[in-house]
């Protein structure tokens, strides 16, 4: 662009316009727009270097919890400390404590050591004895009570190591902070090493990560999230009972129905308000009204999805009354004319055209509801749960965790492999998330209709 | 119209299965968060070893799981409550009026409270009374009481390191901070003298209890009312801080944090079971008699707790970090025979 010819002083004539030849103020503009534009795109690249950042740095945390380290090592299943009176009885057995066939694990990882040539100066007896799971035990221990006859021999076992070794192998724990832990050495590293190479310690896959209940402190290489998708599974099961019919149904009241009123304007604005009141104030409603009130059992699911129905209700509400409102009059009125019932027009015609949209209302009150853990917290949800809620409808009313409680709890603990832990039970969220907002945008896409 | 007769159905399974729900089978806990990983070992034990299934554990702090404790007597109530301090006896009452007599306590052992700094950092030799002139508000100079301005370790004794002051305690809604006052604050403020220029200044021991223990308000001294790991991620930003923390926590995290030692005795178990180590405290639990034989396996997971092979000083708690109480045979009586709390 070329600067205009400045006007003479003098007899000012009135200055030349061309369309062609763009002047201050349309320049001007277009400069605004142009910024307007950047602003925009930087706003967008923000957001997308933000989501790729917290991507990142919870997967990179977290792909580990799906990779654990196991050994298979032979184990002599010693009667004389298993079966101290030798008759082989599943009751009198049972007497015998994980921790005694801890020590059977000790010796037998002992004996694996001694006999694979593995020479490592300063291996202290901890450093072996600490080799294997805790968890591993229990393995062991249900297994022999599950077939007595297994004693007295020597059986291949298969079993998890500790959360110290698996750390190893993903790169958390390296021999300079080994040689700083008390929990580990690295004597047990090259012990570990030695070992993989003779192909007795393996990391694969572990869906034990996600069929696995919660773990103690001591085993956080056994954790994981079953019991916490059972119950987030069993509170959205609640929640979709209860939320999406109520909510539909008072959302075509007052849209169809209902006079317009002072009553219906109230009502109106109290869901409005009901929606921005914070997810809190719900966990405390729930535990005065369904725990010490209807005295609904504690950490029960059908609590927690309770209480997620009126935090999601409003929602839904909301977004129904928006798809019933976006369908045109002229189908109400084509429906009215030719003679339909007003229920007849709205179950026949209006709900049909409107269900993409309160499909995709619920959806995301779902997938919201589904991340929640602050009104979970004051209905003793946020617990140490390990045993697996039973079928519904009995389940509902056991004791259950929940995805975004687990993420919690794991941030609490202080070994630093529930770090871990915690970022994969964030991607098992995120992906139940993914997954559900999919739905939602797959739906909208193949039955929404435009006019 | 479908659902319509989807909601009536749900609605009455639900309240059907209530009914039935109604008799509950695993043993329901709550309190302390330093307990809840000794407990949630019992726990998990518990539930491998016998036919009892895993009890729930919730924490939430020693307070929260007391006041749930003495809600009341009935299914819906918590069976045991932990602790990381002794029941008060304002406590009990509200449990009385509750209905909550008959209590059993249980103290599990000794937790060690330390004083860990990054591992990067230089080594600290504390006594009590550096604690209290660096973090109390008002400090004692010249026989006068003045606003604490120390800003560096050095300034409050020349053996320190040259390091800012930046102390990470516990929030007032832990247990841990209760101790933290007594046992480290108040026992400087004695040990240095300053106690006594307070009581003279203010003419009341009371008072003069309450000057030592407020802390300074101007940064230097921060209050964390997450849990340890939130100390831990402070101390990992920032190299300067030191932070209070439970002895498990710290044995779980030694390649991350070097530890202090308290008037020259370096923390462990074995220092804080022979009372060398001054800043540990008792851990307990409290179990509702009126709830043995209605709970299935409460007891036996009382028993179970306090067991040899799990409280002892050679079982898995010990290993975690709990200081095994020497007097744990008498812990064992007192739960088999059921003993009460007197009133």
């Amino acid at each position: 662009m070329t600067d205009l010819p400045m006007p003479q002083s003098g007899a000012a004539p009135v200055p030349k316009s061309s369309l062609m030849v763009a002047d201050t103020r349309t320049r001007r503009r277009n400069a605004a727009e142009k910024r307007f534009r950047l602003y925009g795109a930087g706003a967008i690249g923000v957001a997308l270097i933000a989501l790729v950042v917290l991507l990142t740095s919870i997967i990179g945390g977290g792909a580990g919890a799906f990779r654990q380290t196991y050994l298979s090592i032979p184990v002599a299943l010693d009667a004389e400390t298993l079966d101290p009176k030798g008759n082989r009885n599943p009751d009198e057995m049972s007497k015998v404590l994980t921790l005694s066939y801890g020590k059977v694990l000790d010796r037998a990882v002992d004996a694996a050591v001694g006999s694979s040539e593995i020479e490592i100066t300063d291996l202290s007896e901890k450093d072996i004895s600490s080799l294997v799971s805790k968890e591993a035990s229990a393995q062991l221990r249900n297994r022999v009570l599950a077939d007595p006859e297994l004693v007295g021999q020597t059986v291949d076992v298969n079993v998890l190591v500790n959360g110290r070794i698996d750390g190893y192998f993903k790169g958390r724990v390296t021999m300079e902070s080994a040689a700083a832990d008390a929990n580990t050495s690295p004597q047990q590293l090259m012990l570990a090493d030695a070992l993989k190479e003779q192909g007795m310690l393996v990391t694969r896959f572990n869906w034990n990560f996600i069929t696995n209940p919660d773990a103690s402190d001591q085993r956080p290489e056994a954790a994981g999230v079953g019991v916490a998708i059972l119950g987030s599974f069993y509170m959205m099961l609640v929640v979709l009972l209860l939320a999406v019919p109520i909510g539909v149904a008072a959302s075509i009241y007052l849209e169809e129905f209902a006079p317009k009123n002072r009553w219906t304007d109230v009502i109106e604005v109290n869901i409005s308000n009901l929606a921005a009141v914070p997810s809190i104030v719900f966990g405390i409603l729930g535990l005065a009204a369904f725990i010490n009130f209807a005295g609904l059992p504690q950490s029960a699911p059908v609590v927690g999805g309770l209480v997620l129905t009126l935090m999601t209700l409003p929602t839904i509400i909301i977004s129904t009354r928006a798809a019933l409102k976006a369908v045109p009059p002229s189908i109400r009125d084509a429906a009215l004319g030719v003679g339909a019932s007003r229920m007849q027009s709205v179950f026949h015609h209006v709900l049909p055209l409107a269900m993409p949209g309160i499909l995709t209302g619920t959806i995301i009150g779902l997938a919201q509801a589904l991340g929640e853990t602050a009104p979970l917290l004051l209905i003793g949800m946020v617990a140490f749960v390990r045993e697996f809620p039973a079928a519904p409808p009995e389940g509902l009313f056991d004791p259950a965790s929940a995805l975004p409680v687990q993420v919690y709890n794991w941030t609490q603990r202080a070994d630093p492999a529930f770090v871990e832990r915690a970022s994969g039970a964030i991607i098992v969220l995120l992906i139940f998330l993914f997954c559900m907002n999919l739905l939602a945008i797959f739906l909208r896409r193949r039955f929404e209709r435009r006019w | 119209m479908k659902s319509i007769g989807l909601t009536a159905t749900a609605i009455s399974v639900i309240a059907l299965s209530a009914t039935a729900a109604a008799a509950r089978d695993q043993i329901q806990i709550a309190g302390s968060s330093t307990v809840l990983p000794y407990a949630t070992i019992v726990a998990e034990a518990f539930g491998e070893n016998t036919d009892f299934p895993t009890p729930v554990v919730e924490s939430g702090g020693s307070s929260a799981g007391l006041k749930k404790f003495c809600e009341g007597v009935g299914e819906n109530t918590v069976d045991i409550a932990n602790a990381s301090r002794a029941i008060k006896d304002s406590e009990i009452e509200t449990c009385a009026a509750n209905g909550v007599t008959d209590i059993i306590e249980v103290r599990i052992g000794y937790d060690g409270i330390v004083f860990a700094n990054a591992s990067s950092g230089p080594d600290f030799v504390f006594t009590p009374a550096d604690w209290f002139n660096a973090l109390s508000a008002k400090v004692v100079k010249d026989g006068a009481i003045v606003d604490n301005a120390a800003a560096n370790w050095n300034e409050v004794n020349p053996d320190l390191p040259e390091q800012p002051i930046l102390a990470f305690v516990p929030g007032t809604k832990h247990g841990t901070r209760e101790v933290f006052e007594e046992k480290v604050i108040l026992a400087g403020c004695e040990e240095s003298g300053a106690m006594e220029v307070f009581a003279a200044e203010m003419g009341d021991e009371d008072k003069a209890e309450e000057a030592c223990m407020t802390l300074r308000t101007d940064g230097k001294s921060v209050d964390i009312d997450g849990d340890y790991t939130e100390t831990l991620a402070r101390i990992e930003s920032d190299p300067n801080g030191i932070g209070v923390f439970g002895l498990s926590f710290y044995e779980n995290n030694t390649d991350k944090l070097k530890v202090a030692t308290m008037s020259g005795v370096t923390p462990s178990t074995e220092s804080i079971a022979s009372g060398e180590y001054p800043v540990s405290r008792p851990l307990f639990f409290y179990v509702k008699k009126q709830h043995i034989g209605e709970i299935q396996g409460l007891k036996e997971y009382a028993e179970f707790f306090v067991a040899d092979e799990l409280a002892g000083p050679d079982g898995p708690l010990a290993e975690y970090g709990l200081v095994a109480d020497p007097e744990l045979a008498a812990t064992q009586e007192a739960v088999v025979n059921e003993t009460v709390m007197s009133k």
